[in-house]
């Protein structure tokens, strides 16, 4: 069943490569990403940069020390969905993978918030996504 | 209309795209002989401008520059407000001597031998982009064809094929091979009897024959007849060893790897298909051209920071780079190119509706690495001219020079372009963990990599200070909820660029935008 769900994931992700863009051929390539520390490193960082600061002038918005993460609800929903220029995370991403980053940053880069982020959490946010969406 | 009961056809087109939607309309279009490969059927006709009418425009990219050579001709008073120290925005090359820094501040220096570039932004051209293609042909900028299906181009994949790299041509034919197979078992089998008649069965059947090169049982098997599409063990020669032998076909498991089909599938893309050009020396030729044609109206290292707008006309106040200086421009109207990633920085005085749609525009994050060889190792020794290979790793693609074939000396080839999750891993990286990222995943492909390397440049889109973010991603909900909103001239203020057309990451579409921009500025002059 889990393999049956990757795979329709996968299918999903094919289809859903925007195929009018100058963008490169073959297939989405898949990321060994085990944990959020690993999640954060070879995702997030591409714009949030390595410390979390976010870039000079704020346009990619510093995840250090940011209060906004408090409630780790808008953060999921925030990967999930998008926000600005940062694209939805939701057909990249499983959901374990985006509850272990939403949980790697609110724990680090000077953030100090020790309640867990589950799987169940981004499940039920990416639920009201849809529902809205409908 | 007026003194004819007769429609026109463009009335009747409107009428039958009220009636029917969009989709009726372009099949009433077809019907008519009209169905567009580009919306672009001429340079705009802005006849009638006001004498001293003004328009301020933010970026001297292609959709600023478009609409600002436009304008001029039309007998508008132009000036284009630009951030960096050159036009051309995304449409540029990066050389030797030239340096680049990320978001983050690593200072990258390109060390490329003279002559040899890599144009990290736009790279390709289609056929059927007459936009750009106009003002290449008008500007006389040369270009060359960039040589897209390479038959003999490699696919890799680590699941298939044993982890070996195999030609284009070899998968691609197995892949037609087996599957005609399938599909003509199918037929035996009689599953298809509820779907064709037994004049389609047939024809069918001899279609995948000849398709497929099934040999006489329908089968798809290794023969002289296969390896006249895939390739030979031995190539046909000349004289007493003349005679080829067939190479030997791969498994059906092994090509239905999805690396197969979506390369195949690539090809097929509209926007992909041959023929495709480059500018010869550089894709910067572009934009050069067009910052020439346009004259001396450009400030460069000016920083828009304020855009306000009245019944009367538009404010833009920016901030020289240099010395943190603030100045005003104003004009009668402005075209606002700045991409939507970074647009957040410029205080803009527009509607709700605008301001909402100017945040629903994700953007890609691509990533590209040059890398500077010694010699043309993949002509010499790999036959391999122009085109791409392709690899489920993060580098995903490798693309050769199209230009300067059986050249001597240093070359440079596109040794990643990546998108999505590997276009985010490669930009996380530092440049040299770039670089030994795609020497280690390209060694798979060329084993003379490190024999033969030299120096390489890596861009990561989304750490590029100007932008942070390569093109928009328009998902569809938010292209339906926004779209209308992000294009429509905003009392004085008109937005334009790629992320303004269906074009995304094309410079057809940053230039269809900016057309559609002035035109409506001066529909709305002449409505005046």
């Amino acid at each position: 069943m889990r393999r049956t769900l990757i795979r329709l994931a996968l299918l999903t992700a094919l289809a859903a490569a925007p195929a009018l863009a100058d963008s490169p051929g073959g297939r989405p390539v898949k990321l060994a990403l085990p944990d959020g520390e690993q999640v954060y490193k070879q995702v997030c960082a591409a714009c949030h940069l390595a410390q979390a600061q976010g870039s000079p002038d704020g346009a990619v918005p510093a995840l250090a020390h940011n209060a906004k993460l408090a409630t780790a609800d808008y953060p999921i929903s925030v990967v999930m969905k998008g926000q600005g220029g940062m694209p939805w995370f939701s057909e990249m991403l499983t959901p374990g993978q985006v509850a272990a980053v939403v949980g790697y940053v609110r724990t680090h880069f000077d953030n100090s918030y020790a309640d867990p982020v589950a799987e169940a959490d981004v499940k039920r946010i990416a639920a009201a996504i849809k529902g809205s969406e409908e | 209309m007026t003194d004819s009961t007769a429609p026109s056809r463009r009335d009747l087109l409107t009428m039958i795209g009220k009636v029917g939607g969009a989709a009726a309309m372009y099949q009433a279009m077809t019907a008519l002989g009209h169905a567009a490969e580009t919306q672009f059927t001429g340079p705009p006709v802005l006849t009638g401008a006001k004498p001293g009418a003004s328009v301020v425009i933010l970026g001297a990219g292609l959709a600023g520059m478009a609409a600002a050579y436009e304008l001029q001709k039309a007998g508008y008073s132009v000036k284009i407000l630009e951030f960096q120290d050159r036009p051309g925005g995304r449409n540029y090359s990066l050389r030797g001597g030239d340096s680049f820094t990320e978001s983050d501040g690593t200072v990258q220096k390109v060390q490329f031998a003279p002559g040899n570039y890599l144009n990290p932004g736009p790279w390709r051209i289609p056929h059927h982009h007459k936009a750009l293609l106009h003002y290449c042909r008008q500007f006389g900028v040369a270009l060359e064809p960039f040589i897209q299906l390479n038959h003999n181009g490699f696919i890799h994949s680590s699941e298939a094929f044993g982890g070996k790299p195999m030609r284009y041509k070899e998968v691609a034919t197995d892949f037609k091979g087996h599957t005609s197979e399938l599909l003509a078992k199918a037929i035996s089998a009689k599953a298809l009897d509820d779907k064709l008649s037994a004049e389609d069965q047939e024809k069918l059947m001899e279609a995948l024959r000849g398709w497929g090169v099934l040999d006489k049982n329908m089968a798809y098997t290794s023969s002289l007849k296969v390896s006249a599409q895939r390739g030979y063990d031995q190539a046909p020669g000349g004289g007493r060893n003349g005679a080829p032998t067939p190479s030997q076909i791969a498994k059906l498991q092994d090509v239905l790897d999805p690396q197969v089909w979506t390369a195949m599938s690539f090809y097929f893309s509209y926007v992909m298909q041959t023929t495709m050009f480059q500018p010869v020396g550089g894709m910067d030729m572009i934009g050069k051209a067009f910052a020439k044609k346009i004259g001396k109206i450009v400030t460069y290292n000016a920083k828009a920071v304020k855009v306000a707008q009245s019944d009367k006309g538009v404010t833009v106040s920016y901030k020289d780079v240099a010395s943190g200086q603030m100045h005003d421009v104003s004009a009668d109207y402005c075209v606002c190119t700045i991409p939507l990633s970074i647009i957040s920085q410029v205080d803009m005085q527009v509607s709700p509706a605008l301001k909402a749609a100017m945040k629903a525009v994700p953007y890609g994050g691509h990533v590209k690495i040059g890398l500077e060889f010694k010699r043309r190792f993949w002509e010499e020794d790999d036959n391999i001219y122009g085109g791409h290979s392709f690899t489920d790793q993060s580098i995903t693609q490798l693309s050769y020079p199209n230009d300067k074939m059986f050249g001597r000396g240093p070359a440079v080839l596109l040794g990643a372009f990546a998108r999505d999750l590997a276009g985010f891993q490669l930009a996380g990286m530092t440049p040299q963990q770039r670089i030994e990222t795609a020497l280690a995943q390209g060694e798979v492909f060329h084993p003379q990599y490190r024999k033969e390397y030299m120096n390489g440049v890596s861009v990561p889109w989304s750490r590029v200070p100007w932008i942070l973010g390569c093109t928009s991603a328009w998902s569809e909900d938010n292209r339906k909820a926004h779209y209308k909103n992000l294009v429509t001239l905003d009392n004085r203020v008109v937005l334009a660029g790629e992320h303004a057309s269906y074009y995304g990451g094309w410079m057809e579409g940053s230039i269809l935008s900016g057309i559609d921009a002035i035109t409506q500025i001066h529909e709305r002059t002449q409505a005046a």
